[in-house]
């Protein structure tokens, strides 16, 4: 078997050894220079290499698209190399590291149990519902957010329970790339994110800002504890993925790239369009 | 949410299905009148056969080609999975090839080693010669053929039958398909029946085409007819389709995202006709455009990609994509499957390269051997009129045909499950 190095992008196996999404205070600085890094050393060329006189195909892109023409797939990408590089190290590192604990921590686990960690990241995580909702002005969602709080830490035990669900209160989730969007902010081009998968210039930034705020506001900040860091960001990460259906590869389709990149788009373009409609 | 849509929905299909009740002399009751639904949408669990949570299965890699060298854009493939279900005593093996475009362990595939493994068989599962993987790794040309897929495919059949035999004990053996798959089985059996490595007992249609021309062309028409104003205006269909399913979806996570988790989202709900029939259409059409486009690279390409270019791992695809969701399974035939065959065997007719597509090309011998067995619906959407009829008559009392089920939609519901499996043990008597 290949050594991961081996399969990473071009330019990525030099920034190599940041495998785990690790929410820790610093994390979302060391994201941000992780990717400036993998962004500026991004030379993997996305044109075919040629290797004899090229004959056009029978049925050219030029005979079947007119130019202005828009098509879904087609998603502004100007960092296609990386992306793709990047798409590939994930394939392999879900493979070989992430989804190996991910089974091991279904396996150990109770179903039940399961469940009580996923409403317990939740509950930690409404922080950031709660920050996104006031900065976009939806104090009704801001209310039902802190309401859920209350409830769920107290009659829920500390967020083991989702009782605030039971009782009418749905969840309100919003994050900052949305809040970027509600305001106007374009998506700028598409990036696929070495380990946290596909995002976009605003949506990665409101990551970064979400995980600042995480550090100064949220559970990282309640419990000053580097042990209690180390474990919230190794359980937040594996129970994301418990709780992630997607597997590489299971499309089965030679495009899975680029049929990702445009659902992601949808998908995100419609969160924006719902925290619109939301107020 | 599920249960309310099915009772709803088995109120309506009372409604709909009082006046015609006395028709079906069986007590055969399936809750969907309309065949795309059928299609789609799941069986309630009420009306599902039981099976068990967990079979002995046992996955391996077969290379019919080991030189073969693998093209860097395919980096991911290596070697076609298969895999291996088995008793612990001695039984006879099915091998069970899968639907067009799909792998050896997609959910319907897994099901179905389930209600063979309670039967007591074991079970080999091969992924379609229409798959990527296959084709990358088993095919010897350019799909589509039937005579020719069926040569690659017994070929994967003894080489993954080598690998297991030290596994299994295995009696006698016998084949079953489904879809394009049971098509594919019939094409193998009479292979087969000239070489000799299985002689298979046993060999069940589970819903194939009659003549894999029309069948795909009336699947293509289905998307092709049904998005409103044309596929010029695909895009605004499509994002209609895809916010309507988000607002079902509110559970959806932001990296769940997938099209086999958006369809089966889709099927949660109650869709318009026309939206279910452009959905199971667009579903062939990229299969269709994922296969054309992998037989391309890997047969040096001419058709949607450029001769002599190396694609890599991180050459952008999106051109070709767009070219290839464009294409149709009826323009690869026309424009360059005929072609090609032309060109190695000059004098070939399209008609002589259809006869080769066709179970009507099989009849004599489907009809001489009391060895093959047809499960099938009349509201099959992949067949056209006057097909029921034909298939009757070629396999007369092996055939089971049901009243309604769309395409393979009843699979799981116990009269089929009986069926199957009393046809392949033998005791449909």
């Amino acid at each position: 078997m290949k050594k991961h190095a081996d399969h990473m992008p071009c330019s990525m196996s030099r920034v190599k050894g940041k495998g785990n999404p690790i929410m820790a205070k610093g994390a979302g600085l060391r994201l941000l220079m992780l990717v400036l890094i993998g962004l500026s050393l991004s030379a993997c060329s996305t044109a075919p290499r040629v290797t004899g006189p090229v004959e056009p195909p029978l049925r050219r892109y030029e005979d079947f698209v007119k130019p202005g023409q828009p098509n879904m797939l087609d998603v502004k990408d100007s960092v296609e190399g990386f992306n793709r590089g990047s798409y590939r190290f994930n394939y392999y590192f879900d493979e070989y590291f992430y989804l190996p604990v991910v089974r091991g921590y279904e396996f150990i686990m109770p179903n039940y149990l399961e469940g009580r960690v996923s409403d317990a990241i939740d509950n930690m995580g409404e922080i950031r519902n709660l920050t996104n909702n006031l900065l976009q002005f939806n104090l009704k969602a801001a209310g039902i957010t802190v309401s859920r709080f209350v409830i769920n830490s107290t009659i829920g035990v500390g967020g083991l329970w989702d009782q605030a669900r039971k009782m009418g209160l749905k969840r309100q989730t919003e994050d900052f790339g949305i809040t970027l969007g509600h305001y106007g902010t374009g998506s700028g081009t598409y990036l696929m994110l070495p380990v946290l998968g596909a995002s976009n210039v605003r949506d990665t930034t409101g990551l970064v800002a979400d995980l600042a705020t995480s550090n100064y506001l949220g559970p990282v900040a309640w419990i000053n504890d580097s042990t209690f860091t180390y474990a919230y960001s190794g359980i937040y990460a594996v129970d994301r993925r418990h709780r992630t259906p997607f597997r590489y590869r299971q499309t089965g389709s030679p495009f899975e790239y680029e049929l990702i990149r445009t659902l992601y788009t949808m998908k995100r373009d419609f969160d924006i369009e719902q925290s619109k409609e939301k107020r | 949410m599920k249960r309310l849509l099915a009772l709803a929905l088995l109120l309506l299909s009372f409604i709909a299905v009082a006046p015609a009740a006395a028709a079906p002399p069986q007590s055969y009751f399936y809750p969907f009148v309309n065949p795309y639904e059928a299609t789609v949408m799941e069986l309630p669990k009420e009306f599902e056969v039981r099976l068990p949570d967990k079979v002995p299965i046992y996955e391996f890699v077969v290379r019919p080609f080991p030189k073969r060298e693998i093209p860097e854009v395919f980096w991911y493939e290596n070697g076609l999975i298969c895999s291996l279900v088995y008793q612990d005593h001695k039984a006879p093996l099915v091998f069970l090839v899968a639907g067009s475009g799909s792998r050896f362990d997609v959910p319907r595939m897994l099901k179905l080693q389930k209600v063979l493994y309670q039967a007591g068989f074991h079970v080999i599962s091969v992924t379609s010669p229409t798959h990527m993987d296959f084709v990358v790794n088993a095919a010897s040309g350019l799909p589509g053929i039937a005579t020719d897929d069926a040569k690659d495919l017994y070929r994967v059949m003894d080489l993954a039958y080598q690998k297991v035999r030290d596994r299994v004990d295995v009696s006698y053996f016998l084949l079953a398909g489904y879809s394009l798959g049971g098509f594919d089985a019939a094409f193998v059996a009479k292979l087969d029946d000239q070489q000799h490595r299985f002689n298979f007992r046993r060999v069940l249609l589970i819903n194939p085409p009659i003549c894999l021309y029309d069948s795909v062309s009336a699947l293509d028409r289905l998307l092709v007819d049904n998005v409103p104003g044309g596929m010029d205006n695909f895009d605004n269909w499509f994002r209609g389709v895809f916010s309507q399913t988000m607002h079902l979806a509110e559970a959806w996570e932001p990296g769940g995202l997938s099209g086999e988790s958006m369809y089966r989202t889709y099927k949660r709900m109650q869709p318009s006709e026309s939206n279910l029939a452009a959905l199971i259409g667009l579903t062939a059409r990229m299969n269709a455009a994922d296969m054309i486009f992998t037989a391309d690279v890997m047969n040096g390409g001419g058709y949607i990609v450029p001769r002599n270019v190396r694609l890599t791992s991180t050459t952008s695809l999106t051109r070709y994509a767009i070219v290839a969701y464009k294409t149709s399974f009826v323009d690869y035939f026309e424009q360059w499957l005929f072609p090609h065959y032309q060109k190695m065997e000059p004098g070939l007719t399209r008609e002589d390269l259809l006869r080769r597509e066709t179970l009507r090309a099989l009849e004599g011998y489907l009809k001489g051997s009391k060895k093959f067995g047809l499960i099938h619906n009349e509201d099959d959407i992949i067949l056209v009129s006057g097909d029921i009829e034909y298939l009757e008559r070629v396999f007369g009392d092996r055939a089971w045909i049901f009243p309604s089920g769309g395409h393979m939609g009843n699979m799981f519901h116990p009269d089929v499950v009986s069926a199957i499996t009393g046809f392949l043990k033998g005791k449909e008597e």
